[in-house]
């Protein structure tokens, strides 16, 4: 574990801000005393479980429940011969973002359709978990089955032409990339496949619903509280300030609890349909069926240079998928829009339905799987060119965006590479492949460009000073993990210039105000421009009643001279404390509000990207070994540097890098779902068959971040969530080009496609 | 999980009677009943409970020879000090299984009945002829990756994932069995079953015979031996192909060799082939490669598995290899 963190956030600007501050969650989680969606007690609680389609696409002619009906214990089993109808799921619009939260626009149990192969189509509620599972397997649905399309290899050329949307454009033409391409010096066109990929995080989906009339409390494993809220609302046909979405703990989200998914919704529904309150947690296999994973794609990459390697020609293509019954095109050439200097550049993006559960966000959707491919051309237009990889990249790093002209704000990516070869010690590697050995293993190492667009949402924050120096902030968004409650405190501990201890941040509550989600490596971001507005609004709450009192040492001070520090405000030496204003002002306590609204948001964010071009960035170094008689594949160092703005908390920071860099490797070497081309069905729905990295295929990860402030962002932090799996495929797959020669274009990087 | 009795007898000859009703089912550890159990796969009437029994020791046999009670723990085991030092491939073969959480409750036993990790037998939408006898088997023009190469047959192409049955196999055990007609043993190489016509029968066990111990010859070969699994990652996988085997050479001549394979039948395969071909001769790399691609001639693969055959040589190839110049083969 490095030690450098702390003296290189030493310039950060605060005094808790940089440091390496404890999670103020860890102990409740340490102790067990952090409750998950599926831990809340209830008088009475029943439990429900699942019944899953076992075909791709047909329609239900009878559901035989007899039998679990029979069961002892057993409440009630919901088919859509009785369950109450839901409302149809809100059509998506830009002005009400909640509609983004709708996993699929199947209305379960309100339909006898089914549109993929596990499919909720009945729910059992029995008195305890295992009697509705062992319930669940004794119905027997009965299906008239339809014509289905499941293979995506099969259907990849029925794609059509993907549709962009306000914030991500499918396509991009400058110039005439393919004649640029037939006359290059040098030249890559290359065709690679990603596999699909399932949301494993370590709590499986959840809830617990409790209706009392038409008013509603959920406990949700949920990425977006005030989302989920509004959809649940719509969707039961109650007012929404009657619904109460708790959801302070995730345990790992990723994108897969950022949507509303059938457990959600179907343990809401039996809660109602049984009057018991009802948990439903999903079992792994549950969440493989009803969750939508990563999007396979297949994409092109046609890299032509000059015989100096400066791009002449840059061509990134790809096809996804989404279900026929929901999903989001994915945006796998978003990150190629920006990554390098090329006077032609041909980028489109296309997509194809499939009779397969809607796909969804999964950490960094489209520059994760779309960096594996342009760097991995990258990388081999380097060897085409006998250039070193880092240096054919610093030679097309571009002044401004290379499609649409912005100005790029703060990008370090030379630094990065720089600081990065140096640690990594790169200029060890010998160029050749196949040469480097350790005893009998191979050695590789390769890089890539990580890339990840900053982003903000709206964001409501409250924060409150009571006469005790007790600072209260309010906000409804969740912890998952991220550290998001610890780096609002130290925020906010900075901004008022109070100790963290007396910080207390209250979350993970739709009664709150309403906080940004999780997603789009946007929350922390999001909530700091919240709590810095928030905390500035009290400054001047405080100024104003100082200033009333005569003789305040305050008087006749402006805000923006404002020192806050030690429990008051100061300046120039003269100041009061915080007890002694509210004290003086005969009040116990103040608060302040930040507010954003949604149009106003829209705006400013639409204005801004006319403007500028902010990322996070980094370079990533990794090293692989080789068995050279089985080609297994083992990365034995990895570096990542990145550029992410100012670094609030080193050690939460630290963890999300790695973290990403560990799903990075497994999605480098061992990470697919197996979807069978006949029938649509996951045949690897678990944590044996699907092989996500375990502690023994994960070296040492050194992660190293520059740690200059974006001065276009809040506090001039960049989201981290995401960034650090984006081009870590592709420096995986770099190393192993290195170690043996050989370039594997389709992921995962299994021994059997390095044989032969 | 479907309900289900309990009981646990305290003498063998309870075990035996209370197993012998149909629908009965032995528990051991546990790690992988009860897996099967939660899916549906297993659904006994009664769970006959025997850790209550007294086969949880390892005792030296005349010889030199290993005599390993059924109930003895994989991590114990795997730490025992004379099986480290007389056959250190078996104890290299339950390190390199499950995690050590799983060790410490799994048996010898129960590992020898470990039924197959084929993702088709795992879910019951699909069709499978283990679970299901005549229902089809999916995996033959499915996922295949993980199948089986050699004994395979038209019904059934499930690969068995044990390690420890790897090396037992290479070390000439023996099962000892007990039943309702008395105590029978059988080599472990006869124990588990081609899948022919039934893949659904796995073993030649009678229905309430119990395993009560397997036990080791002596085998001064196996002092240098070594067990060699080949995963997708490098832990908590089941092999793609692993290798067991010891092997003495004087004079650059192989004097003695034991070799089993994992991963690539439907039951831990003795490389009888290969060892023919290999006792008598040099002890050098292509002789290695020319007994494994021997071995391997039978294969039969499918679209997803056909690199088992090179992955499998290569393994055994790098194994002796390493056995023969004593190093690290990496």
């Amino acid at each position: 574990m490095s030690t450098t963190y702390a003296d290189k956030t030493a310039s950060a600007t605060g005094k808790y801000v940089g440091r390496a501050v404890d999670r103020v969650d860890g102990p409740a989680k340490t102790t067990g005393e952090a409750r998950f969606a599926a831990e809340y007690p209830y008088p009475g609680l029943a439990y429900a479980a699942l019944v899953h389609a076992t075909i791709p696409r047909g329609r239900l002619t009878a559901v035989d429940t007899a039998a679990a009906l029979a069961v002892r214990g057993v409440i009630d089993v919901l088919t859509h011969e009785n369950a109450p109808p839901m409302k149809p799921a809100p059509k998506v619009s830009f002005l009400d973002l909640s509609t983004l939260v709708s996993g699929t626009p199947v209305n379960y149990l309100a339909t006898d359709e089914v549109h993929w192969n596990g499919q909720p189509v009945a729910v059992v509620v029995a008195e305890t978990p295992e009697t509705a599972r062992y319930a669940a397997s004794l119905v027997r649905p009965a299906y008239e089955e339809l014509p289905a399309a499941v293979d995506f290899a099969a259907e990849e050329g029925n794609a059509v032409p993907q549709k962009g949307n306000l914030i991500s454009e499918a396509a991009a033409d400058k110039g005439d990339a393919p004649a640029a391409l037939a006359t290059a010096a040098h030249s890559v066109d290359l065709t690679f496949s990603t596999p699909p990929h399932h949301h494993n995080a370590i709590e499986p989906h959840a809830t617990t619903a409790v209706w009392d009339g038409d008013r509603l409390t959920v406990h949700e494993a949920a990425q977006n509280i005030a989302w989920t809220r509004r959809h649940l609302a719509q969707r039961f046909g109650v007012p929404e300030k009657g619904v109460r979405v708790l959801s302070p703990y995730v345990g790992g989200g990723f994108g897969g609890k950022g949507s509303v998914w059938a457990g959600t919704l179907l343990a809401v529904l039996a809660a109602r349909a049984t009057g018991r309150p009802v948990r439903l947690a999903l079992t792994r296999e549950g969440v493989y069926h009803t969750v939508g994973g990563r999007t396979p794609s297949t994409q092109r990459v046609a890299l032509g240079s000059d015989a100096d390697g400066r791009l002449t020609a840059l061509i990134h293509t790809s096809v996804s998928r989404t279900g026929r019954a929901g999903g989001m095109g994915e945006p796998i050439t978003a990150g190629t829009r920006h990554l390098y200097a090329s006077p032609n550049i041909h980028l489109r993006q296309n997509v194809v339905q499939l009779d397969l559960l809607a796909n969804t966000f999964m950490r960094a959707p489209g520059e994760s799987i779309g960096t594996f491919a342009v760097e991995s051309a990258m990388d081999e237009l380097a060897c085409e060119l006998g250039l070193d990889p880092i240096e054919l990249r610093l030679r097309n790093e571009p002044d401004r965006d290379p499609v649409g002209g912005q100005r790029l704000a703060h990008r370090r990516l030379r630094e990065a590479y720089a600081l990065g070869a140096e640690r990594f010690g790169w200029s060890t590697r010998d160029p050749r492949p196949g040469v480097m050995r350790d005893g009998r293993w191979l050695v590789g190492m390769g890089v890539a460009t990580a890339y990840h667009p900053s982003m903000r949402m709206p964001a409501n924050v409250t924060v409150r000073l009571g006469a005790d120096g007790t600072v209260v902030v309010r906000c409804g968004l969740q912890e998952m993990g991220m550290g998001t409650a610890t780096v609002q405190a130290q925020i906010a501990a900075d901004e008022l210039g109070v100790p963290l201890e007396s910080v207390r941040f209250e979350y993970g509550d739709s009664d709150l105000p309403s906080g940004p989600g999780a997603g789009g490596s946007a929350q922390t971001a999001s909530a700091a421009a919240g709590v810095l507005d928030a905390c500035d609004k009290l400054r001047r709450t405080l100024l104003g009643l100082a200033r009333r009192v005569p003789g305040s040492p305050l008087r006749g001070v402006r805000p923006e001279d404002l020192e806050a520090r030690d429990g008051g405000l100061y300046h120039a030496g003269r100041g009061q404390t915080y007890a002694e204003i509210l004290a003086a002002a005969g009040r116990g306590h103040v608060e302040a509000e930040s507010r954003a609204g949604m149009l106003g948001f829209m705006v400013r964010t639409l204005r801004e990207r006319r403007q500028w071009v902010r990322a996070a960035t980094g370079a990533q170094f990794c090293e692989v070994r080789v068995d050279p008689d089985t080609m297994e594949v083992r990365v034995s160092r990895w570096l990542g540097v990145f550029d992410v703005g100012t670094v609030i908390n080193a050690r939460t920071a630290a963890s999300q890098l790695r973290g990403g860099i560990v799903m990075g490797i497994g999605m480098a070497l061992s990470e697919q779902t197996l979807i069978d081309h006949r029938d649509g069905r996951i045949v690897n729905a678990s944590l044996s068959e699907y092989h996500v990295p375990v502690h023994a295929d994960i070296p040492r990860i050194d992660v190293q971040w520059l740690n200059e402030p974006d001065s276009t962002m809040p506090l001039g932090l960049r989201g981290i969530g995401e960034v650090s799996i984006t081009g870590a495929a592709a420096a995986v797959a770099n190393a192993v080009r290195h170690a043996t020669g050989r370039r594997v274009l389709d992921l995962p990087i299994t021994l059997d496609k390095l044989m032969g | 999980m479907k309900p289900f009795a309990y009981v646990k007898p305290a003498d063998v000859e309870a075990a035996i009677q209370a197993a012998a009703q149909p629908g009965a089912r032995f528990l051991g550890g546990g790690t992988n009943l009860v897996d099967l159990m939660r899916e549906g796969i297993e659904q006994p009437d009664t769970v006959v409970d025997v850790t209550g029994l007294p086969f949880d020791t390892v005792d030296d046999l005349p010889g030199g020879g290993l005599r390993i009670g059924a109930l003895v723990r994989n991590s114990a085991l795997a730490a025992d000090r004379r099986v480290r030092e007389r056959y250190p491939m078996l104890s290299q073969a339950v390190l390199s299984g499950a995690s050590a959480q799983l060790r410490n409750m799994a048996t010898v036993g129960g590992n020898l009945l470990q039924r197959t990790r084929c993702p088709y037998f795992y879910d019951h939408a699909s069709a499978c002829n283990k679970r299901e006898p005549g229902r089809g088997c999916d995996a033959l023009d499915g996922f295949n990756r993980g199948a089986a190469i050699l004994g395979v047959s038209a019904s059934c192409v499930a690969a068995h994932p044990s390690d420890l049955c790897v090396a037992l196999a290479a070390l000439d055990a023996v099962v000892e069995l007990r039943g309702q007609d008395g105590t029978r043993r059988v080599p472990l190489t006869d124990f588990h079953r081609l899948p022919g016509d039934t893949p659904e029968v796995e073993t030649v066990l009678a229905p309430g015979e119990l395993v009560t111990a397997v036990e080791l010859p002596p085998a001064p070969v196996a002092a240098n031996s070594r067990y060699r699994k080949v995963r997708d990652r490098a832990s908590y996988a089941f092999a793609l192909v692993s290798v067991a085997a010891a092997l003495e050479v004087r004079d650059g001549v192989v004097t003695d060799v034991c070799l089993a394979l994992g991963g690539v039948a439907p039951r831990p395969w003795r490389a009888t082939e290969a060892e023919r071909l290999l006792v008598g001769g040099p002890a050098d790399e292509s002789a290695y490669r020319r007994a494994a691609e021997a071995e391997l001639a039978g294969a039969s693969t499918r679209r997803d598995n056909a690199f088992k055959a090179a992955l499998a040589t290569a393994t055994i190839v790098a194994t002796l290899r390493e056995l023969s110049t004593g190093g690290d083969p990496r």
